[in-house]
């Protein structure tokens, strides 16, 4: 950046002369640039939504950089973008992106004639500015290229360490303060103890409730669908296995079935248990003996159950 | 062109950022009225620095844009806690104290 700020008077007033007769191509930036800031300066007074209202205050922001440089002002030209438009508006924007970038104003007058008194008192403050910037007596310009002998950012330099140092360490007492009080202003209280790790396995162990993960669903080596129940030790269906979800559809499968299929198959019967006739251990065919019914159980449950 | 055109725009820039003040609601387009304000005062100050051939007016320049940059600071950091409390951004909704 100092490169660049230190280059620049040694370019510029060759292209914008910054001394007291305004060159042409100054004459012409600035009458381009100075009707886009008087529309983008209205768009802040009419525009709904704050973000349009900051997206045009970034416009101003940097015409008015345009504008400094031109006069000569290279040092705050630099300045203006990078602590205005790098810091400042960035600052807007990411705290309307935090209070919500859909709220726009609401057209309900709460003080009744405000927004008449308003008008009232912005058209007076036009007429004494004009009033004022119309009667006063201006000097001869007298130009920059003097101030500006040993370049913009040295000048400026010598000026705020030598007869502005006391406003300097002021200001930088200021900006101490203002990062203090913004911490302040934000900080939250904590209304709760906070919760470690420690204090939510202590809550966990009170509760009663499960120590070790749920166990999982599926009658293993026969069935593992998320919609069968596991067993506990005693044959018994542990409804916790079953996902939340599937339970309260309603889509889990009937526990109590798939235990009696498992008790019919160690007794070495058929799963399906239609008859007791069925041989044991070994089939004629060389069918296995437990082998699931496959159009049994897929018509025994409900249909989201896919491989049985 | 003689350099009052440059002290007219800035007039210009001060009056419409003081009706943003005036008649906007939400509280940060308000702030952003104000900053308007300081950058017009900014022009101004550049200006008559050009004309009186000193640097002074651009150092008060700088001054004005640090103390803007801490006001800013406070100013949004008043508004996002006021925004938490009151979920709501808009200067008309901050009349707790009333009646």
């Amino acid at each position: 950046m100092s490169a660049l700020a230190l280059a620049a008077p040694a370019v510029l007033p060759t292209v914008l002369a910054s001394g007291s007769q305004t060159s042409g191509a100054e004459e012409a930036l600035f009458w381009v640039l100075a009707p886009v800031m008087v529309l983008a300066a209205l768009g802040l007074l009419f525009v709904r939504k704050a973000v349009h209202a900051a997206l045009c205050l970034i416009v101003v922001m940097i015409s008015l950089a345009f504008l400094y440089v031109a006069q000569g002002a290279v040092f705050l030209g630099v300045v203006q973008v990078v602590v205005y438009t790098g810091a400042i508006m960035m600052l807007f924007l990411f705290v309307l992106m935090l209070v919500g970038v859909g709220a726009s104003d609401s057209l309900v007058e709460t003080i009744r004639g405000q927004r008449w008194a308003g008008w009232l008192a912005g058209i007076g403050l036009v007429v004494v500015v004009a009033g004022v910037l119309g009667t006063a007596i201006y000097p001869d310009p007298v130009g920059m290229e003097e101030a500006n002998a040993d370049s913009n950012p040295v000048g400026i330099a010598h000026l705020i360490f030598s007869d502005y140092v006391f406003a300097m360490e002021v200001v930088g007492a200021l900006l101490v303060t203002a990062a203090l009080g913004a911490l302040v202003l934000t900080h939250r209280r904590r209304l709760t103890p906070k919760r470690g790790q420690r204090e939510l396995a202590d809550l966990r162990v009170e509760g009663g409730h499960h120590l070790a993960p749920l166990p999982a669903p599926g009658v293993y080596a026969r069935h593992n669908a998320m919609d069968v129940p596991a067993l506990d030790p005693y044959g018994n269906p542990i409804e916790s296995s079953v996902p939340r979800v599937l339970r309260v559809r309603g889509q889990e499968a009937d526990a109590a079935e798939y235990a009696a299929r498992i008790d019919r198959v160690l007794a070495g019967r058929s799963a399906k248990g239609d008859g007791d006739n069925v041989p044991p251990l070994s089939d004629p065919d060389g069918q296995q003996v437990g082998a699931p019914d496959i159009a049994d159980a897929v018509a025994g449950v409900d249909l989201e159950g896919d491989d049985k | 062109m003689s350099l009052d055109h440059y002290l007219v725009l800035a007039g210009i820039l001060f009056s419409i950022g003081a009706a943003t003040v005036l008649l906007r609601r939400n509280a940060i387009v308000v702030f952003m009225g104000v900053e308007l304000m300081l950058n017009a005062t900014n022009l101004l100050l550049v200006t008559f620095s050009r004309i009186h051939g000193k640097l002074d007016g651009q150092v008060l320049a700088f001054f004005v844009m640090v103390v803007a940059a801490a006001e800013v600071v406070v100013g949004l950091a008043i508004i996002v806690s006021i925004y938490r409390t009151r979920r709501s951004a808009s200067v008309d909704d901050v009349n707790l104290l009333k009646s």
